[in-house]
């Protein structure tokens, strides 16, 4: 990336924030439906599905720690996962904290981090300008308001849709990640790669006997780690993801 | 369950929280180790598809659903449809075929 003296022009408003939010809201609406309903199917009650929401404000990590709480998993075992599973965060963050406007206070980073998701980080620092305070606290609102409402929506829906139609909506969250994966898969042959070999890893420790003992928390970190490293060593990424 | 619920919502929280909060607070300067770059770059796509594969399969009334939607958000994802339809697409899909096997 090019060094220039130049100070790169800042976007800060508040109005353009909170209307760039809308459709992330929108979207993370009718994911974390299905969270909440998961959750309440699970076993947990409203009020925690909703709790988990508010506090994490993450799918994927979500959704695995709610396995491992019905699987009644360790404490240890939920901090790993979260810890893995949320691992592209901080390079998100880091990313972030590159393009943040000198108005931004270090109190300011400490709420923004709450909500560093990636459609969040995605149009946050998918512009070229920098990013101010007013605008990023704008893009928030609505995606954490979505979030929070659907898991709300989902959890009490839950026991009122016929069971038909729950089990196929188990399968929206996979679709999602579906959605996620292949368009870069499909571009970036290294990723493809890894992801043919997370595919193997994670056939070989959910079938193979012995390996099937592993708990599913566990197994999700241990595929993950070693098909991105393997990616990190075969395929090395020259220049930070933008 | 072992622990109370806030005890697992406490820590699947701070941890999150933490890989946020500190890149961000701390780091100013660009990451210049390679290994980890390239590490940190591939894990999104690695641990979503340890996630979709094989829990997919069993995520629905049966094996047969599962593989349709499954194979309906293949094929949207890679015609570049958004997450959103895909989502749904195979939603509907899975909830097709299960309502035809019912019926044979």
């Amino acid at each position: 990336m090019e060094e220039t003296k130049q100070t790169p022009a800042c976007r800060n408003s508040l109005a353009a924030g909170l209307r760039d939010g809308v459709p992330i809201g929108l979207g993370y609406f009718s994911v974390s439906i299905t969270f909440g309903m998961m959750a309440v199917a699970g076993g947990l009650p409203v009020w925690a599905a909703v709790a988990i929401s508010m506090t994490n404000v993450t799918s994927a990590g979500q959704f695995a720690g709610l396995s491992i709480i019905l699987a009644n998993g360790t404490l240890f075992e939920t901090a790993l996962t979260q810890l893995i599973i949320n691992a592209r965060y901080a390079l998100m963050s880091l990313s972030l904290s590159q393009k943040l406007d000198r108005g931004v206070t270090l109190l300011d980073r400490f709420l923004m981090s709450f909500m560093i998701t990636d459609e969040v980080y995605a149009v946050a620092a998918g512009g070229e300008d920098n990013v101010g305070r007013r605008y990023f606290y704008g893009l928030m609102l609505a995606p954490y308001l979505g979030w929070a409402l659907g898991t709300l929506t989902g959890a009490v829906a839950s026991s009122l849709l016929p069971a038909s139609v729950q089990s196929a909506l188990g399968l929206a969250i996979y679709g999602m990640f579906i959605a996620i994966v292949v368009p870069v898969a499909k571009k970036v042959k290294p990723v493809l790669k890894v992801v043919a070999l997370s595919i193997v890893l994670s056939c070989a420790v959910h079938y193979l006997p012995v390996l099937n003992r592993i708990s599913s928390g566990f197994a999700i970190i241990l595929c993950t780690v070693i098909a991105a490293a393997a990616g990190a060593v075969l395929f090395p990424v020259e220049e930070v993801e933008e | 369950m072992t622990y109370g619920i806030w005890a697992y919502i406490a820590v699947m929280a701070g941890v999150t929280y933490l890989v946020r909060m500190l890149p961000l607070t701390l780091f100013r300067k660009k990451l210049n180790n390679r290994f980890l770059r390239s590490f940190l770059f591939y894990v999104p796509y690695a641990v979503l598809t340890v996630m979709t594969v094989p829990a997919v399969f069993e995520s629905t009334g049966s094996v047969f659903s599962a593989c349709v939607g499954f194979a309906v958000a293949l094929v949207l994802a890679y015609r570049g449809a958004q997450l959103l339809p895909v989502a749904i697409a195979a939603c509907v899909a899975a909830f097709a075929a299960d309502w035809l096997l019912a019926l044979f």
